[in-house]
């Protein structure tokens, strides 16, 4: 049987107490966002980009089919907190796993109800705890803000070359995904991934420069921007993701936060130019604003759900970027070729 | 607007007559399709044989031609329209075949139609086996290993190199029909036999078994600009070796990582855009569950069963969809109706669980083959939806049965370990009972998985419903556990059983606690988006995102899944009863739970709820609604039989009282009341053991029929002969007792026919009178039936009426009646009332324009056929002959006896109109499938008692020019008097094979002495017939007809077509 043992409470700013169960006792306080992807649990778990976030998965079997080394996506579990409707068998893989990583799992809970709150006010902040709630956790609450040095948490400390034959590239991990690299793996080329914070002129002799996914807020990342905007026109540069609004913000573009963002594996895009629509994997809580791109610039691809930007390049500048991933790691693979024209070998 | 901006007339083709493997998906599937045509303002004409579909109905379509679907007949109807588009992907199998003959013969491009959607190209791409995987290698999908064959020869052959076990899958034959799994040489031999007659093209695919591997199944849609998306893949519990349609299914997929889901995803992708399909398409595809290895199993370039379960479990209307890209959109062009401001481009996620299980006719064929292969065997099936997979299997499996218990079968409770794993391993449709008890029997899971191969994640899920079983039984019975097993899924009977707790106490401790269910939407996004899809199921949560609205409301109960019996006419009368409702300014609400009809789509009602339509789940919802009233009588009897429990609820019933309707199935209280009313009624009694039978039979003398009490489709109905029969049929056919009686009735042998009738409790209106072609004794759902009668004298008639009017007026009749007779010399008998919709009522609707279920809902809702200003009594014919033709599906029902008799066997039906009597038979004959060939032989075996009526009936064959080949005995009678015919010896069923393969015998006339038994030589003349798929009659009624049909196209071979407005040309205020 489904075995959550201990009694949970989340707390919302408004004053809003659910009650729940959890596997562990801690208390947690995070943004609470919601992923609409009916498989690729550990994929989720394991995705930086996931950094002080409390994940509700949408679809309420989750676990099914156990763990395996080869669906990580970062070494570490990165979310806070992970909110599914039914507990998990006490003999399930992924239970242990959880628990194996201190992960907090909050369980018994109706999660549509939960999701059609955080469609509803946004993405908002919310504290769990196993605890009686009092006047400290409100308090907690009140002051708490989303941290602004998540890249630097999940991006690595020391860079690493993957030997290829083909072109050399630069990765600024700001909290890579296995997949990303595992895309260019397979393309052959000469692989070095290097910390958030190093100097362009680190980079300035690579073929190409790829800015990858990550947490948090894109105009936490001075450094980076600086980086990039030292880089722009000189060699190519790409981004996925967070290392979209990155480029964007370099080239002049501004930014803003999504009432509760995109998270799963169905998102509809469109190419502008062939009218084609592809399915992708998102997990991104800002984006780019349309009118605010540099001129030259041309935007490539729109969701359709909100037509917001999902990718851009500016020849000029030399950029292409996406919002969504290409690479899945959980989703579809319908934009893995994006890897190939990017990297035309 | 379509970027095609030429087509202004669209001809649509339905899927024909119900059968195993094509059912009420088709009519869902096109009735959608029309309306997505004429939302653009495409004038659409519409063909279909098939009379009990909504598709068919005079305002659906512009045009509407109730026609064989045959070539000739479409050709014709082309000529006529002269429609620019031809859209044939959602009429199924039969719709897809029919377009490529037209093709073929040129008839196409002689009258410039254009195929819409998949081109031909396609379409012969993915159905010919050869060419599918000459292409699946090129793009390097993995194939199993296989080969075409076309001979038996070359089967073997295969068979030495690549070993047993081998699936032998016939092209282009629906649902599998044909096929198998090959263990050694002698199977091998019978199923290539079988299947190499079956497919139109003598081909087989004979391939390398993957049996227990995971079958995954992708619903995938393309458009012309290359945009592909999939709307939701789905998982066999069962894995691969029994057939998609006999499995239960599970969507989304449960067990696969999202690694697998999405290799297999883009497989599918891959496939669609190599064969350049464009709208909706179907992938299966085999996983190894250690290897992650897969294969593609199969292809179909079109909207099918599948399809519709997925558009129902995701909320995605893949057949709308489909047409609107046939007429040239592209997928980001068409909105999202659910969310109403999203896209068709996009893929649906859940936030629940669906579970498909389908529903077989064992249930009235005891003796047939019940093991699932990879032939589909199931008439239709139930979908239910939950949070957790428990509860959504649970609700599926009281859908399926409509009784209390989920997974509890008696009779495995005493079954040994060993029995039970033999049962596992050898499938059939009680395989999920079977697990059950063995985990009840502490089987472990290990070794059901070994012995199953079905993935322990499902295996662990049926444990937890076995594990809450136990604790309802030992621990003491509480709020908490209360909440726990409704949560499961548990009825509330099954857990006062369980828990020994009365109905009562667990009734308070559900008030106090308030443990009721919330419902949830279906919304195609996990609840990303605001929606308003008025489409609901329930769970036990916390929110309750059901919006009630301050309207008067009717709650219509659907008619469940489509069995033998009650099919999809019953789906029709519900469809229109909503439609009256929203007339009426009424709110309409449907309760159902079968994904393949045209009610449980989500824009048919104002609300939709998937439920099983069992008492607690109906009463919750009429609890939510509080409705003006619930209405029974359009859902058959599953519908009827929950009238009596809702009424002690406290539910109003609209229109006939409980008090009628019991009246009416009570066989006591209905003679009395006939009696009273001094109505003749074959003399019987209700029995309740089998002395009692014995002395009924001989008191009112044999032959005598013998029916069960409260049965749907006349099941295990029988006319016996004599002591020896009856006991058999006592003791082996039915269940007797006390509280299920069986009637014992005089047998009868004259005319029947049949009215439907609407009546108010004064007035009734009779729309027309069917009379059967074949003499009674055969169930009314497989005779053959002819409106107006045409035998019937004055006098009868006047009593039909007279004894309709006070029938009704006697029950207070509200709404909908059918009531059955037979007349023999003057004498008018009537031998069943039925107080509901019934079969006849759409044909009856249509052929006469009356629009019967709207005049009745009216009148529900309080207007008088008076006040309505309809003409009352029965109504005179207007020229128009409709013969309707019974369609059976016996070649996927092996071991069941193809012989026509009191309990029903047909699955569908067509209907043949003209003007003419002959015409509308050679019309219903040929939408049966039965040709009209000159030069072939009958083979004719009768039995004893009909020899010299027999005789006369062979002599009309011989004026025809049929030679006649018989069997010894009828031979024997034949020669001595005086008839040439050529003699096979009795058994040598061998001799009569190779007479129908070498294209002598074209069909058999077999009249059988008792029937069901598998070792009589007739039982197989009989099997012989189905197996090589020539016609057979097994009544000399039919033949007759037949004959006389043939003599009159002999003579005149052109027929007229016209759509049914035209045949019918009402003059009735609708």
């Amino acid at each position: 049987m489904s075995e959550n043992k201990y009694n949970a409470s989340i707390l919302f700013k408004d004053g809003t107490v659910i009650s729940a169960k959890s596997n562990i006792k801690k208390t947690i306080i995070g943004e609470l966002v919601f992923n609409t992807s009916m498989t690729g649990y550990q994929e989720i778990l394991t995705d930086p980009s996931y950094y002080g976030q409390i994940v509700i998965m949408t679809y309420p079997l989750i676990g099914n089919y156990g763990i395996c080394d080869d669906f990580i996506e970062s070494n570490n579990v990165r979310v806070l907190g992970y909110i599914i409707k039914e507990a998990l068998s006490d003999k399930s893989e992924l239970s242990n796993y959880l628990i194996k990583n201190n992960v907090f799992c909050i369980s018994d809970i109706d999660t549509r109800m939960l999701t059609k709150k955080v469609r509803i006010c946004g993405s908002i902040n919310c504290l769990i705890t196993t605890d009686e709630i009092n006047s400290k956790h409100r308090e907690m609450l009140d002051y708490y803000t989303f941290p602004k040095d998540t890249v630097s948490k999940v991006s690595r400390k020391i860079k690493e070359h993957i030997k290829g034959n083909g072109k050399k590239i630069a990765v600024i991990d700001l909290g890579v995904k296995k997949s990303i690299i595992k895309q260019l793996i397979n393309l052959g080329l000469d692989i070095t991934i290097f910390p958030y914070n190093i100097k362009a002129s680190v980079v300035k002799e690579f073929d190409y420069v790829l800015f990858s996914n990550g947490p948090g807020d894109p105009m936490d990342n001075g450094e980076v921007i600086k980086c990039a905007r030292e880089l722009m026109g000189k060699i190519p540069l790409f981004g996925i993701c967070l290392g979209h609004q990155i480029l964007a913000l370099a080239g002049g573009a501004a930014t803003y936060k999504l009432k509760f963002g995109h998270r799963g594996g169905n998102h509809p895009v469109i190419n502008t130019v062939t009218n084609k629509v592809i399915v992708t994997s998102q997990n991104h809580g800002y984006a780019v604003h349309a009118d605010t791109f540099a001129p030259y610039s041309k935007i490539t691809y729109i969701n359709l759900n909100d037509n917001t930007v999902e990718g851009f390049e500016n020849k000029k500048l030399m950029l292409k970027a996406v919002q969504f991933h290409p690479e899945a790691g959980p989703g579809p693979n319908d934009a893995n070729s994006i890897f190939k024209d990017w990297f035309k070998i | 607007m379509p970027i095609n901006t030429n087509l202004k007339k669209v001809m649509v083709i339905g899927s024909g007559p119900i059968v195993i493997g094509q059912a009420a998906e088709f009519d869902y599937a096109g009735v959608q399709a029309v309306r997505a045509l004429r939302e653009e303002n495409i004038e659409v004409v519409l063909v279909n044989s098939n009379p009990a579909t909504i598709m068919t109905d005079t305002d659906v379509a512009d045009k509407v031609y109730i026609e064989p679907l045959v070539s000739d007949f479409i050709e014709k109807i082309i000529a006529k329209e002269r429609p620019q588009g031809l859209l044939a992907t959602l009429g199924g199998q039969t719709g897809l075949n029919l377009a490529i003959e037209l093709h073929d013969k040129g008839i196409l491009e002689k009258y410039n139609v254009k195929l819409l959607g998949t081109s031909i190209d396609t379409i012969k791409k993915a159905e010919d086996r050869e060419s599918f995987k000459k292409l699946m290698l090129e793009i390097g999908e993995p194939i199993p290993s296989s080969t075409i064959v076309s001979s038996i020869k070359e089967g073997i052959m295969f068979a030495n190199e690549a070993n047993y076990p081998l699936v032998v899958r016939p092209a282009f034959t629906l649902g599998g029909t044909g096929g198998g799994f090959a263990h050694n040489e002698e199977e091998l031999k019978e199923i290539l036999y079988q299947g190499l007659n079956l497919s139109p093209i003598h081909q087989v695919l004979l391939e390398k078994s993957v049996a227990g591997w995971k079958e995954i199944e992708y619903e995938v849609i393309r458009d012309a600009n290359d945009t592909c998306i999939t709307v939701c893949n789905m998982e066999n519990f069962d894995p691969v070796g029994i057939h998609t349609g006999d499995s239960i299914v599970v969507a989304p997929s449960q067990t696969i990582s999202d690694k697998e889901y999405h290799m297999l995803r883009s497989a599918s992708l891959r496939i669609i855009r190599a064969l350049k399909i464009e709208g909706g398409c179907n992938v299966q595809l085999a996983l190894n569950p250690k290897t992650s290895e897969y294969v593609v199993i199969e292809v179909n370039p079109r909207v099918s069963r599948s399809s519709a379960l997925a558009s129902k479990a995701a909320g995605y209307p893949i057949a709308k969809v489909t047409t609107k890209i046939a007429i040239g959109f592209n997928l980001h062009e068409i909105k999202n109706q659910v969310t109403g401001k999203t896209v068709a481009a996009f893929e649906p996620v859940l936030d629940y669980v669906v579970v498909k299980i389908p529903k077989w006719a064992f249930d009235k064929f005891p003796y047939a083959d019940r093991n699932l292969t990879t032939q589909m065997k199931a008439t239709g099936e139930v979908m239910a939806i939950d949070r957790t997979f428990e509860s959504a299997l649970l609700k599926a499996l009281i859908c399926l049965e409509g009784q209390k218990q989920g997974l509890r079968k008696k009779s495995f409770d005493k079954m040994s370990a060993d029995e039970l794993i033999y049962k596992m391993k050898h499938p059939d449709d009680k395989r999920i009972y079977a697990i059950a008890s063995a985990i009840r029997k502490k089987i472990s899971i290990d070794k059901i998985h070994e012995v199953t191969k079905i993935d322990k994640w499902f295996l662990g899920k049926i444990k937890n419903i076995i594990d809450t079983e136990k604790r309802l039984v030992v621990e003491k019975f509480s709020s908490e556990l209360l909440y726990d097993a409704e949560a499961m899924g548990f009825t509330d009977d099954e857990i006062c059983m369980l828990s020994n707790q009365s109905a009562e106490i667990v009734d308070t401790v559900r008030r106090a606690h308030n443990m009721y269910p919330v419902y949830k939407m279906v919304d195609t996004c996990a609840g990303e988006f605001e929606s308003s899809t008025p489409y609901y199921y329930s769970t036990y949560e916390k929110e309750d995102e059901n919006i009630i609205s301050k309207k008067e409301k009717v709650i219509v109960i659907g008619s469940g899944p489509v069995r033998i019996g009650q099919g999809i006419e019953f789906d029709y009368s519900c469809v229109h009863a909503i439609k009256a409702i929203k007339e009426n300014g009424l709110e309409s609400i449907i309760i159902n739970n079968n994904p393949e009809t045209v009610s449980t789509d989500f824009d048919i009602s104002d609300k939709l709820y998937f439920e099983p339509l069992y008492l607690e789940d109906v009463y919750n919802v009429v609890r939510k609604e509080m409705p003006k009233g619930v209405i029974v009588q359009f859902g058959g009897q599953t519908a009827l039989n929950l009238a009596p429990k809702l009424l002690k609820k406290g539910v109003q019933i609209l229109g006939t009282s409980v008090e009628s309707i019991n009246v009416a199935e009570d066989r006591k209280r209905f003679e009395m009341l006939l009696s009273e009313l001094q109505i003749k009624q074959p003399k019987g009694v209700a029995v309740t053991n089998l002395k009692e039978a014995l002395e009924a039979a001989n008191n009112i003398g044999y032959p005598v029929l013998l029916r069960p009490s409260y049965v749907t489709g006349g099941r295990a109905m029988k006319v016996v002969y004599n002591d020896k029969e009856l006991s058999a049929y006592i003791e082996e056919a039915v269940s007797i007792s006390p509280e299920y009686p069986v009637s014992v009735d005089e047998y009868i042998e004259g005319r029947e026919f049949e009215i439907d009738a609407v009546c108010d409790g004064s007035d009734i209106l009779i729309p027309g009178i069917m009379e059967h072609i074949e003499r009674t004794g055969i169930h009314s759902g497989d005779s053959f039936c002819v409106y107006p009668s045409l035998s019937l004298s004055k006098d009868t008639i006047n009593k039909v009426i007279e004894y309709s009017k006070k029938i009704s007026k006697a029950l207070q009749v509200k709404g909908l009646m059918n009531i059955q007779f037979i007349s023999k010399k003057d004498d008018v008998y009537v031998i069943e009332v039925n107080p509901r919709a019934s079969r006849t009522v759409p044909i009856l609707s249509k052929v006469t324009g009356i629009p019967m279920i709207k005049i009745a809902l009216n009148l529900l809702l309080g207007e008088s056929l008076k006040e309505q200003g309809i003409k009352l009594g029965l109504h005179e014919n207007k020229n128009i002959v409709a013969v309707k033709a019974p369609v059976f599906s016996f070649q996927k029902l092996k071991g069941v006896d193809a012989a026509i008799c009191a309990e029903m066997k047909s699955t569908g039906e067509v209907l043949g109109i003209d003007t003419i009597y002959e015409k509308a038979l050679i019309k219903a004959f040929m939408a049966a499938n039965v040709p009209f060939n000159e030069n072939k032989s009958v083979y004719v075996s009768i039995k004893d008692m009909d020899k010299n009526e027999g005789l006369e009936c062979i002599n009309k064959f011989i004026k025809a020019g049929f030679k006649i080949v018989a069997s010894e005995k009828t031979g024997e009678h034949l020669t001595s008097n005086g008839i040439k015919c050529r003699i096979i010896p009795k058994y040598d069923n061998e001799a009569l094979c190779k007479s129908i393969i070498e294209g002598d015998v074209g069909f058999i006339i077999n009249t059988p002495n008792k029937g069901g038994n598998k070792e009589t030589a007739g039982f197989k003349i009989r099997t012989a017939a189905v197996r090589y798929n020539i016609p057979l009659f097994t009544c000399l009624d039919t033949a007759n007809a037949y004959i006389k049909a043939f003599n009159y196209y002999k003579k005149n071979k052109e027929l007229d077509i016209k759509t049914v407005n035209e045949y019918s040309n009402s003059t009735l205020k609708s």
